[in-house]
């Protein structure tokens, strides 16, 4: 055993039924390091951490601490390890300032009435120390995301946290803070901290890490050291093959003589002034960051959020659709970004599953017709080969893509000619991945016609024939297959309003 | 095949503890399997079954509805009120009283649905309402004299069985038509699993409520009908707890108070258990107030049994 070594995880394995997330990972900190651990969606990089904080205990595998040894974590015990994560999702509460965030759970008191001035002397003297510029008082939901995160990470420190894990920190940010944030992070690291940083943004693990661990399909790929490394290398270490692999090949089914949907000037749920024209049988893809407005934009055709102004305009006609149902029985669909909580229904079986949108039409003065129930499922069970043992078992049971397998099934069998794909495969394996792009395919081929919604840039260029790129609820750019880019994406998405 | 027994065991569980308590209470007190006192108790629990149907479905949504007893006080109120006050046809009163019953469920599924209320609280709100007004309108005082035919719907027989069992055999076919062989019944479960979830697949989730309400107060009504016949007179405290009974009754038939799961056949046990519990305890010269508290510790361990077994399955 190595004691420079500050944090190390030892053959993790974590099993879910059916699913196996983490095979054997191991990787090990050391102190004031910054490790950056990269990997596709779906390599198992959150759940990895997860383990550190006892939000998943591994199936086996040890856990070191400063020498210490643990086969699984709670939260408490990673608080008094110093171990603290900044999630993707904040802790904050945006009703309360940044100095009572900061001290959230264990306020500075004066007998038993909370001492805010006190608080915000403190605050104002730990902000200091990191050099952010917050203002104690600021109520959190005013502050930027940026802030919020800093408000995250300062708290953290004052925890004593001599780890800190990172998810994904620079999502959220824009450019500019970014910046801060990694000064901050560098600040950090000459104070001794070690930190786990994880991004897919390879340009910023170059700059700001010391050594790469890579997954890929949960499962330890490599350690690097990040000077000695070349970005062609990490990239193949990561994918672990050919990019051209990764899209399986469509037949160009574009009919541009028929417009499936458009929109006109829509304005509301946060976006504004929004056009776009949807083609029979083409793939538009929306690209743009997070809370960029591509959901919410889903949510308007889709019926399941309000318009204020504009006109959306499907197969030539002007609709409006007060609710998702009536959006589907005009042919739209939806397939979930968070497909557990708004895609699926976990306690209903399969057959139940997919049959759900058609009950009213399949049925009889409400009467369900068994046969015709079974036969849908069947037969969609067979065409999207959903692994599952009965028709009669839960969704729940079922794994990521054979779930994301029956909310498609559920749209075919509701006949839709639109469908809306919202992050089709997050959280979702490799190996299902391809097989839901080759569904994605399929149905164009057959006709429909895709809205698909993408942060991953790769998956973005090589499933759409055209892409729309969106940054704070605007359309900043629109790209033909040709004029794909990374970096041209990139800087339409992070386009910021002029004020 | 080893997880298939499992769960057909842990289904009927429900009805072995039916059969022990059954066992227990026939060799503790051997009037208690007289003939007579069986035909006590199916009488006995017929109300709470009838209404136990719309609570099941009001509690497989997630909701709950305290405005049951409320309502069954109403309905007695109403129905004595217009038969013997009025002079109203014994048929068109209790259609009358049935339809004001399912008003009062359309109100319950208003004020959860369309304004948002959480079910408890607007519930506990109607109970309070209709409990006034049920005071209001018979005075304080209880109204009798029906009609002699009245009496058939509460204490007749048809062969050897009671009028009011046979209403809730039908009622239970019905509910169990509803929630196993139409659509609605695939709703409410979607409903009370995921609410989000139910309505991007395209149920229209508030309409759900309305429905579901409405065949709560509906049920609770026709229970009411029966305990007015059985009593003879309308009480303005003939309901007063009675949605504790029936909350218990489902809880323990294995319907998930957090929606989405559960079996009407169950329910059945349950009810059939809360009845023999109450008939045995009484026969066995236990006090009411102690017959409050197994009660209420009964509650207490159904909704604990089914939490934790959310709780293993979330880890």
């Amino acid at each position: 055993m190595n004691d420079e070594y500050v944090l190390e995880l030892q053959h993790i394995r974590k099993e879910y039924p059916g699913v196996v997330a983490l095979k054997d990972v191991s990787l090990a900190v050391k102190k004031g390091e910054v490790l950056a651990l990269i990997g596709e969606n779906g390599a198992g990089k959150s759940t990895l951490i997860k383990t550190c904080s006892g939000a998943v205990i591994p199936t086996s595998g040890k856990i070191i601490v400063n020498g210490k040894e643990f086969s699984s974590m709670t939260p408490q015990l990673a608080e008094e390890n110093g171990i603290a994560i900044i999630y993707q999702e904040f802790n904050n509460v945006g009703e309360l300032s940044a100095a009572e965030n900061l001290f959230l759970g264990r306020p500075i008191r004066k007998g038993i009435v909370i001492d805010r001035a006190a608080m915000e002397r403190e605050a104002a003297k730990a902000f200091e120390q990191l050099h952010i510029k917050i203002d104690p008082k600021a109520l959190v939901k005013n502050l930027t995301v940026g802030y919020q995160q800093m408000i995250e990470i300062a708290k953290a420190i004052e925890q004593d946290a001599k780890i800190l894990i990172m998810d994904e920190p620079s999502a959220p940010l824009t450019s500019v803070e970014v910046e801060s944030m990694f000064e901050v992070v560098a600040l950090l690291r000459k104070k001794g901290v070690s930190i786990i940083y994880i991004s897919h943004r390879l340009e910023e693990i170059y700059r700001i890490s010391d050594r790469i661990v890579v997954l890929r399909d949960g499962e330890y790929i490599k350690t690097l050291i990040t000077k000695d490394s070349q970005v062609d290398e990490l990239i193949h270490l990561m994918v672990g093959r050919e990019l051209n692999e990764t899209y399986p090949p469509r037949k160009d089914c574009i009919d541009h003589t028929k417009i499936v949907l458009e929109l006109k000037n829509i304005s509301g749920n946060g976006n504004e002034n929004m056009s776009l024209q949807l083609h029979k049988g083409e793939v538009l893809g929306l690209g743009g960051l997070v809370g960029a407005g591509r959901t919410e934009l889903a949510q308007i055709i889709f019926g399941s959020a309000k318009k204020e102004s504009g006109q959306i305009l499907f197969l030539g006609k002007e609709i409006n659709p007060k609710d998702p149902r009536e959006a589907i029985d005009l042919g739209i669909a939806l397939v979930p970004e968070d497909r557990k909580r708004h895609g699926v229904l976990l306690g209903n079986s399969v057959m139940n599953n997919i049959n759900m949108p058609i009950y009213n039409r399949t049925s009889k003065l409400s009467v369900i017709n068994t046969k015709t129930e079974f036969k849908t499922a069947e037969k969609y069970r067979k065409e999207l080969s959903i692994k599952t043992p009965t028709l009669h078992q839960l969704v729940r049971n079922l794994s990521g893509g054979n779930q994301q397998k029956v909310i498609l099934g559920k749209w075919m069998a509701a006949n839709s000619e639109l469908i809306i794909f919202d992050e089709p495969t997050r959280g979702i394996d490799v190996g299902a991945k391809y097989e839901i792009y080759k569904l994605i395919n399929n149905l164009v081929e057959q006709g429909k016609t895709i809205l698909l919604i993408s942060s991953e840039l790769e998956e973005l260029m090589g499933m759409s024939d055209r892409i729309l790129v969106l940054s704070e609820g605007r359309i900043t750019g629109m790209l033909k297959k040709n004029e794909f880019n990374p970096d041209t994406i990139m800087t339409f998405a992070s386009k910021v309003r002029e004020e | 095949m080893k997880e298939k027994v499992i769960y057909q065991v842990k289904d009927k569980a429900i009805w072995a503890v039916f059969l022990i308590l059954f066992i227990g209470f026939s060799i503790a007190n051997p009037r208690f399997l007289e003939t007579q006192n069986l035909f006590t108790i199916a009488r006995q629990v017929s109300m709470y079954g009838i209404a136990s149907i719309g609570m099941t479905f009001v509690i497989l949504i997630a909701g709950i509805d305290l405005s049951t007893g409320s309502i069954i006080t109403l309905v007695n109120i109403v129905c004595a009120y217009l038969m013997v006050n009025s002079g109203m046809n014994m048929v068109l009163a209790v259609v009358c009283s049935l339809v004001v019953a399912t008003l009062i469920g359309v109100l319950n599924g208003f004020m959860v649905s369309s304004i948002g209320i959480p079910a408890i609280i607007a519930t506990f709100a109607t109970q309070t309402i209709f409990e006034g007004i049920s005071y209001l309108i018979s005075g304080g005082t209880p109204i009798f004299g029906f009609d002699e035919k009245f009496k058939f719907i509460g204490q007749g027989y048809i062969g050897p069985v009671p009028v009011p069992v046979i209403i809730m055999i039908i009622c239970f076919a019905a509910g169990s038509f509803i929630l196993n062989k139409t659509f609605f019944g695939r709703y409410f479960y979607a409903v009370g699993g995921n609410e989000e979830a139910a309505k991007l697949s395209g149920i229209r989730v508030g309409k759900m409520k309305y429905l579901i309400y409405a065949l709560s107060g509906f049920f609770a009504g026709l229970a009411g009908i029966v305990l007015l016949s059985r009593t003879n007179s309308g009480q303005p405290t003939a309901g007063k707890g009675y949605e504790f009974d029936v909350i218990t009754c489902v809880v323990l038939g294995g319907v998930s108070v957090s929606g989405g799961y559960g079996k009407l056949s169950n329910v059945v046990a349950g009810v059939l258990i809360i009845g023999a519990l109450s008939n045995g305890m009484v026969l066995m010269n236990i006090s009411s107030y102690t017959q409050m508290v197994v009660k209420g510790i009964i509650l207490a361990l159904a909704v604990g049994f089914d939490c934790i077994q959310k709780k293993k399955q979330a880890s």
